[in-house]
C-alpha cells in the first residue's frame, strides 16, 4: 500500500511581474509516494481553491518529462533533487514523510517572473529564432537515404537534439548563462550533414542573442549538466566555442 | 433502424482513379501569385506538427502567417510527447512497401471508416515528410552503413517506421518550430504564444477572424484573416484521465462547432494498450509507454485469476500469453483496439495484476535473454527510464504492468478533401479533423498525418480556397461579427468567475471522465450510453451553479482556463455519447457490446454504417442534426478485420 505523508511546504507567492513576492507556508497533509511532485501541488491547489484563496501558478503540461513547460527550483535544486528528472516526473518517493521543502521559480534577469512560479522564457524562443535551424523551405528535399550519416554522428546529434528547453541550466548557473541551451543547438546541427553548413554563422548569431537577452557568461561551473532533465553534456559548450572561433577567425 | 433519411454531405473527391487523384488536383488547382501571397493574412492556431507545418510552409511560401500556441513556446505543443515512429512507404528495408500497401493497412487498420482518397493521398506525400524531415536535421536513428534504420509497429507486417530513439514526437516537432523560427526570422510569421483561440469569427459566410485571450494579462484579442487553419488536436481530455497534456482541449474546435462547422464521428476514440496504469485519486494524467514496445514484449497475464504470486514466481506453464495465442499471425502486434480490449477481458475476467488488478504485465525477459540487456537499453532506454521513474521499478528485472488509456481522438470536425469544413474558410488539420483513421489509428500514423496535412496538403487547397474566392478585402476587426463574438466570450468569463459555487473545475472534470471512461471507453451498451448522456447534461446544468473559479481575468488564471474547457467537454461528452448511440455497430475503438461475434470481435455493420456521422449544432439543449458522408469504397474490398 502506498504510505501516506505529510509535506510542508514553503511557496514562493509573487502576484505579477513588478509585485513583491514572498515565500508563503503550506501543509499538504494527504500526500502519498506514488504522487508527482506536480500533482502534490495540484492538491494543494484543489484546497486553495475551496479555502477561497488564490491557487499557485505554476506551468506545467506533458507531465512526461519532454515538453520543457514544468520547471521550478526545489529545495534549492532545478527540478528538484532527482537527477535527470523534470519535476512533473519527481515523484513524492524521493522525499520522506514531515519534509519541509522550499519551491520557488527559475531565477535569471532574462527569465522576469509572470506570476507565483511562472516565468517567461520567451528569451529562448528568440535564440533559436537567431539561426537554430537549418535554412531550408517545404518541397524539393532530396531523398533522405541520399546523404549518408554515419550513426555515431546521428547518435550524438540525438543525444544535443533532446534538449527540452525547459531553462533549468540557466537557473542552476551562477551566472545565469543559456550556454547550455543555446549549444546543444548548436552542436545538434553542427554533427550533421544537413546542419554543418550553416555551423559557423549559426554559432555566432545564437551566441551573440544569447547576450543580447541579458544572460550571463559560461565560467565552467558545470552546475547545467548536473540538473538538465535530460543528461545534456557541457561538451556541447567547448563545441559551441569551436564553431564561434571558426567563424570569428575566417 | 430506418434507412438513412440524413442529409448527405459532399467531400468534393476529384474524379479518377485513386492513385491519380492528388496529382490530378495538383494540375489543375488554383494558384495564388507570389505577389499576391503576401496580400494574405493565414490564422494558424496551434503549433503541434500540423499547425506548425503548415504556418512554416506557408511562410515560406510568401503568406502572412499569424500563428498561435497556448503554451509558452510553439515548442511544446503535444505533438512532442509522440514516442514510437512515423509512417512512410519508402520502402528502405526491401520487405515489399508500397505505397498501395501502407494505404490499405491504414484503411483495415481504421476499420473501413475512413474516405479512400485522403488516405491514399496521405500514403502517397509519406515519402516526402521523411525527405523535408531529414533535410531540417531531424536525426533520426541511423543503422551502421549510415542509412535510415526502421521498425516494424502494430497492424502492419513491413517496417515502414523511422524513428529517433523513443522520442520521435519531440525530434520532428523540434524539426516544425525551427522552422516555424527561421520564417518568424524572416517576418513572415507573427507568433503569438500564451493565445487561447475562445471562438471563431465568421462573417458574411466565411470564416475571417478568431477572437483569443492573452493568458498572462487576461486581455480579449480580435484578429482578421483571409482563412483560419484550425490546428488544435484531439478532446482525448474529455475523459479527464488520457495521456494528453493538461492543456490539450476541444474548446477551439467545440466553438467552430457552434458557429457552423460539423463535428464527425467524437465516438471514435483510440484507447491505447500500454499505458502506465492508474495508482491513485490524485493522478492528473496517465503515462504511455511507446507501443513500439510491443517489438520486443511479449504481454501476459497469470492462467489463474487472483494468482497471487510475483511474476518471477509463475512458471510458464501458469502463463497466458492471450495476444499470441488468440492472434498467432501478428500476435503482440495487433492493432491498438484489439489489443486494448483484449486486455479489459483480462482484467474483467479478474486475471488482472498489481494492487489494483487493472493492469497486464509486459514482459522483455525473453528478449533480453535473447538481445542481451544492451541491445534492448539502446531501443528503448528511455522509455525504461520513464517507467522506473513514475513505478519506482525496474523494468529490466521486472515485467512493466501496462493498462489500457485513452491516447488519441480519430474524430474530429469534418472536413472535405480540401481539409475545409463546412464553414468556408476554416480548415482543420491533424488531430482536430476526422479525416484519415477511421475508426482506429494505427501506431506511427499520427506524425504522419499532422505533416502531411501542413507540409503538403494545405499549400495546395489554401491556394485553391484564396484563388476561387472573392473576399472583402476591406473587412476589418471592427466588423460588428467580431464585437458580437467577443462580448459572448467576455460574458462566459464574467459568469465563470461570478457563480462562486462550491466544486472546482478539476471535481467537475474528474466525473465527467468517470462518465466517459465507464460507458463510452472500451466497450459501449445501449443502456449505458443513455444513462451517460442523460447523466453528462444533468453535470453540466450543475456545473454552471455550482462551478468555483478563483481568482480575476486581467491575469495568469490557469483555473479560469481550465473550467472553460471543461464546459466544453461536458458539451461534446453529451455528442460523444450520442454518436456511438446512433452507430449500431462495432468497429475500430468503437465497441457495442450488442454487436460482436460469438468470439468477442467487433462486428461491423457495412450495410447501414459506411458512412461519416457529422453533427451540426442547432442551438444549446437542442438536438444536434446527423448529416452523414457515405464511405464508398472502390479499391478495397471490405473485409472483416482479422489479425488471425
Ligand atoms: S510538464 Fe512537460 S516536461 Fe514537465
Amino acid at each position: 500500500m502506498a504510505k501516506s505523508m505529510t509535506i510542508y511546504l514553503r511557496v514562493w507567492r509573487q502576484a505579477g511581474p513588478e509585485a513583491p513576492g514572498r515565500l508563503v507556508d503550506y501543509t499538504v497533509a494527504d500526500a502519498n509516494e506514488h504522487m508527482s511532485f506536480l500533482e502534490l501541488l495540484d492538491v494543494l491547489n484543489e484546497q486553495l481553491i475551496h479555502r477561497g484563496e488564490d491557487p499557485v501558478e505554476f506551468d506545467n503540461d506533458c507531465r512526461e518529462g519532454i515538453c520543457g513547460s514544468c520547471g521550478v527550483m526545489v529545495g534549492g535544486i532545478a527540478h528538484g533533487p532527482q537527477q535527470r528528472t523534470a519535476v512533473c516526473q519527481l515523484h513524492m518517493r524521493a522525499f520522506k514523510d514531515g519534509d519541509r521543502i522550499v519551491v520557488e521559480p527559475f531565477r535569471a534577469k532574462a527569465f522576469p517572473i509572470v506570476k507565483d512560479l511562472v516565468v517567461d522564457r520567451s528569451a529562448f524562443d528568440r535564440i533559436i529564432a537567431a539561426g537554430g535551424y537549418v535554412s531550408t523551405t517545404t518541397g524539393g528535399a532530396p531523398d533522405a537515404n541520399a546523404l549518408p550519416v554515419s550513426k555515431e554522428a546521428a547518435d550524438e546529434a540525438m543525444d544535443y537534439a533532446a534538449c527540452i528547453g525547459c531553462g533549468a541550466c540557466v537557473a542552476a548557473c551562477p551566472n545565469a548563462s543559456a550556454s547550455l541551451f543555446t549549444a546543444a543547438k548548436i552542436a545538434h546541427l553542427a554533427l550533421l550533414p544537413q546542419g554543418s553548413i550553416e555551423a559557423p554563422q549559426r554559432a555566432v548569431a545564437m551566441v551573440d542573442q544569447m547576450t543580447a537577452e541579458g544572460f550571463g557568461d559560461c565560467s565552467n561551473h558545470a552546475e547545467c549538466e548536473a540538473v538538465c532533465p535530460k543528461g545534456i553534456s557541457v561538451h556541447g559548450i567547448t563545441r559551441m566555442r569551436r564553431e564561434y572561433i571558426k567563424a570569428v577567425l575566417r | 433502424m430506418p434507412r438513412a433519411t440524413q442529409p448527405v454531405l459532399n467531400a468534393k473527391v476529384p474524379a479518377g482513379r485513386l492513385q491519380d487523384k492528388w496529382d490530378a488536383y495538383k494540375d489543375v488547382v488554383g494558384l495564388v501569385s507570389p505577389a499576391n501571397k503576401r496580400k494574405h493574412t493565414i490564422l494558424v492556431v496551434g503549433t503541434g506538427l500540423a499547425g506548425g507545418s503548415a504556418a512554416a510552409t506557408l511562410g515560406g511560401l510568401g503568406y502572412k502567417v499569424k500563428s498561435f500556441c497556448i503554451q509558452d513556446s510553439a515548442r511544446r505543443a503535444h505533438s512532442i510527447a509522440a514516442q514510437g515512429g512515423i509512417n512512410a512507404a519508402k520502402n528502405y528495408p526491401n520487405d515489399g512497401d508500397t505505397i498501395w500497401r501502407l494505404f490499405y493497412d491504414t484503411i483495415k487498420g481504421g476499420d473501413y471508416r475512413a474516405r479512400e482518397a485522403n488516405v491514399y493521398r496521405l500514403a502517397q506525400v509519406s515519402g516526402n515528410i521523411i525527405d523535408q524531415a531529414v533535410a531540417q536535421g531531424v536525426p533520426f536513428a541511423r543503422e551502421y552503413g549510415g542509412l535510415l534504420a526502421n521498425r516494424s509497429f502494430g497492424g502492419a507486417q513491413v517496417a515502414r517506421t523511422f524513428y529517433a530513439r523513443g522520442q520521435t514526437g519531440q525530434q520532428l516537432l523540434l524539426g516544425t518550430y525551427q522552422a516555424l523560427s527561421h520564417q518568424i526570422a524572416t517576418g513572415n510569421v507573427t507568433m503569438l504564444p500564451r493565445r487561447e483561440m475562445l471562438d471563431l469569427v465568421v462573417a458574411d459566410g466565411h470564416a475571417r477572424g478568431i477572437i483569443t485571450r492573452d493568458l498572462v494579462t487576461g486581455q480579449l484579442e480580435r484578429h482578421v484573416g483571409d482563412a483560419v487553419l484550425l490546428c488544435t488536436g484531439g478532446y482525448g481530455n474529455a475523459y479527464y484521465l488520457s495521456t494528453n497534456a493538461k492543456n490539450s482541449n476541444v474548446t477551439a474546435a467545440w466553438r467552430c462547432y457552434k458557429r457552423g462547422a460539423y463535428f464527425a464521428n467524437p465516438c471514435f476514440t483510440q484507447i491505447h494498450p500500454t499505458c502506465i496504469p492508474v495508482s491513485g485519486s490524485y493522478q492528473s494524467k496517465l503515462t504511455l509507454m511507446s507501443e513500439s514496445l510491443r517489438n520486443d514484449g511479449r504481454v501476459w497475464v497469470p492462467k489463474d485469476t487472483g494468482d497471487p504470486r510475483p511474476p518471477s514466481q509463475i512458471p510458464e506453464a501458469d502463463r497466458d500469453y492471450y495476444l499470441e495465442r488468440r492472434y498467432p499471425a501478428f500476435g503482440n502486434l495487433v492493432p491498438r483496439d484489439v489489443a486494448s480490449r483484449a486486455a479489459k477481458k483480462e482484467c474483467d475476467a479478474g486475471r488482472g495484476v498489481g494492487t489494483t488488478r487493472l493492469a497486464v504485465y509486459l514482459d522483455f525477459a525473453q528478449a533480453i535473454r535473447r538481445l542481451g540487456e544492451q541491445a534492448i537499453r539502446e531501443r528503448y532506454g528511455n522509455l525504461f527510464e520513464m517507467y522506473a521513474r513514475i513505478t519506482g521499478e525496474n523494468p529490466y528485472a521486472v515485467p512493466m504492468r501496462i493498462y489500457p488509456a485513452v491516447h488519441y481522438t480519430m474524430g474530429g470536425l469534418w472536413v472535405d478533401y480540401e481539409l475545409q469544413t463546412t464553414v468556408p474558410g476554416l480548415f482543420v488539420l491533424g488531430e482536430a479533423n476526422f479525416s484519415d483513421h477511421g475508426a482506429n489509428r494505427l501506431g506511427a500514423s499520427a506524425l504522419m498525418q499532422g505533416l502531411a496535412d501542413g507540409y503538403f496538403v494545405i499549400p495546395y487547397t489554401l491556394g485553391a480556397y484564396l484563388s476561387g474566392t472573392a473576399l472583402n478585402g476591406r473587412l476589418t476587426t471592427s466588423h460588428d461579427a467580431f464585437a458580437q463574438a467577443e462580448h459572448a466570450s467576455n460574458k462566459r468569463l464574467r459568469t465563470l468567475l461570478s457563480t462562486q459555487g462550491d466544486k472546482t473545475a478539476t471535481e467537475f472534470h474528474r466525473e465527467l471522465g468517470q462518465l466517459l471512461w465507464n460507458h463510452v471507453g472500451m466497450a459501449r451498451t445501449r443502456e449505458g450510453l443513455e444513462s451517460a448522456a442523460k447523466a453528462i447534461a444533468a453535470l453540466r446544468h450543475q456545473f454552471w451553479e455550482r462551478i468555483r473559479v478563483p481568482g480575476e481575468n486581467g491575469t495568469y488564471n490557469k483555473y479560469l482556463e481550465f473550467a472553460g474547457r471543461i464546459a466544453d467537454f461536458m458539451e461534446l461528452g453529451e455528442l460523444m455519447a450520442r454518436d456511438a448511440l446512433a452507430r449500431e455497430e462495432s468497429c475500430g475503438g468503437h465497441f457495442r457490446e450488442e454487436h460482436q461475434t460469438a468470439d468477442g470481435e467487433a462486428l461491423r455493420n457495412d450495410e447501414d454504417f459506411a458512412h461519416a456521422s457529422a453533427w451540426a449544432y442547432t442551438g444549446n439543449d437542442q438536438a444536434p442534426v446527423e448529416h452523414r458522408e457515405p464511405l464508398t469504397f472502390e479499391n478495397v474490398q471490405l473485409s472483416s478485420r482479422s489479425y488471425k
